[in-house]
């Protein structure tokens, strides 16, 4: 695709990956909505659902602004298919348990603050802006993840037993958060988009602190990797999500509310 | 249009009656979501910005500014979101900080975003109702999105925390 890109193409395929990244995560922690393990932390998820939401407005709505070709943020989010959605794969991984839910926030928190972090320096004057207001939720939300992993691995037998296996499960989503293509290539020399590889030192760190302080191991620096989702290549449960989540504006096309 | 010039203070003014949906004592002037009003052709341009991204209020917000720039007989009006400066609790005004506590939502602390991302030691917060320090937080996410949960120790009731932001 990136040989017949134009200019404005590689912001709108950057758009989508950090819009679609929000929105799955989004839709992912409000499945917990109803089900989590105390009233307090069923508000949590889906507050930080909430502000994940948002950070999808915001970032499909300036994609459709770039594309220019009348698709509407709805539109992006509910009419395309799974192969034309750009998200990392660890947005997309099943909930499984609490402990599940909360190791891939933490490294997807961790993932997200340091990133918005360095694009609030973005030339792109709006991205600035959307990262420099996101950057304060999520610093909320890798507290919050941070510290239950904490409990959790430092916690009982069975929690620590969960949240190890948890790591072990997810760790091979990990570097697809970082992976480069001519898309990020080209906005790092246009000074819109970071260097991911210095977003990933930085993750790294924060996550080896964490995961030390828990008492659970760190997995192999040559554990097996997955990757793709820049070229929108997924793991087997986004169609299952996607279904769920456009099956009304599919069947009743226009609907409202 | 019945022949009414608007001028930025008669606009203000107007605002000052829209409050928000969620913390009904505050008007949005309090909150500080209104940043900017200009008046162009004779049409209000109002710039409004999200206290968090996914606030679902911001819509029932923008419906009720036009209808209260309505009330003044005009008919036109843009509102426009913004989101550069990010929005603060340091917006909220001293007088408004009362007016919360008095609604039994304990203010934002002073100087926004708390770094302390692992078990940071949370600032004291004095509960609204009797004022006790020895208060506990039972979970960062509440009610609303701007929202912590606490509990006081002295009276024993639970309380709204308007996190800093």
């Amino acid at each position: 695709m990136s040989s017949k890109n134009k200019p404005g193409n590689d912001l709108f395929l950057y758009l989508l990956r950090l819009g679609d990244t929000s929105l799955v995560l989004s839709h992912r922690l409000a499945e917990w909505c109803g089900h989590g393990p105390i009233l307090e932390e069923d508000i949590a998820m889906t507050n930080i659902s909430l502000d994940l939401i948002g950070q999808a407005r915001i970032l499909l709505g300036y994609a459709s602004r770039v594309e220019g070709k009348g698709r509407s943020e709805d539109d992006l989010a509910y009419l395309r298919e799974e192969r034309a959605f750009y998200n990392v794969l660890l947005a997309e991984q099943p909930n499984g348990d609490f402990a599940c839910t909360m190791v891939r926030q933490l490294f997807i928190s961790s993932y997200q603050f340091f990133l918005f972090e360095a694009l609030q320096k973005s030339a792109d004057e709006t991205i600035a802006a959307f990262a420099a207001k996101s950057l304060k939720e999520v610093t909320y939300h890798l507290r919050h993840s941070s510290e239950w992993v904490l409990r959790l691995g430092d916690g009982t037998a069975e929690s620590r037993e969960k949240t190890v296996q948890a790591v072990n499960e997810l760790w091979m989503y990990t570097r697809d958060l970082f992976d480069m293509d001519s898309v990020d290539r080209n906005l790092l020399t246009a000074g819109i988009a970071p260097d991911m590889n210095l977003v990933k030192e930085k993750w790294e760190q924060k996550i080896t602190g964490v995961l030390k302080e828990s008492t659970i191991p760190v997995p192999p620096s040559d554990a097996w990797m997955a990757s793709g989702s820049r070229e929108g290549k997924h793991t087997e449960h986004l169609g299952y999500l996607l279904a769920e989540m456009q099956i009304l504006p599919r069947t009743y096309p226009g609907a409202s509310w | 249009m019945k022949g009414n010039t608007p001028t930025p203070e008669k606009i203000m003014q107007a605002l000052a009656s829209v409050c928000d949906p969620e913390i009904p004592v505050l008007s949005i002037i309090d909150l500080g979501i209104v940043r900017d009003v200009k008046i162009k052709n004779n049409i209000p341009e109002i710039s409004i910005t999200p206290t968090y991204t996914g606030c679902p209020a911001m819509k029932v917000i923008e419906d009720e500014i036009r209808e209260a720039i309505r009330k003044e007989g005009l008919e036109d009006v843009i509102v426009k979101t913004v989101l550069a400066p990010p929005w603060t609790t340091d917006w909220i005004g001293t007088e408004a900080k009362e007016k919360l506590k008095a609604y039994g939502i304990a203010p934002p602390e002073k100087s926004s975003p708390d770094k302390s991302t692992l078990f940071g030691s949370p600032k004291a917060v004095a509960c609204p109702r009797c004022a006790s320090s020895d208060t506990e937080m039972i979970s960062q996410f509440g009610s609303t999105a701007c929202k912590a949960l606490y509990r006081c120790r002295t009276c024993r009731e639970p309380f709204d925390y308007f996190k800093c932001l």
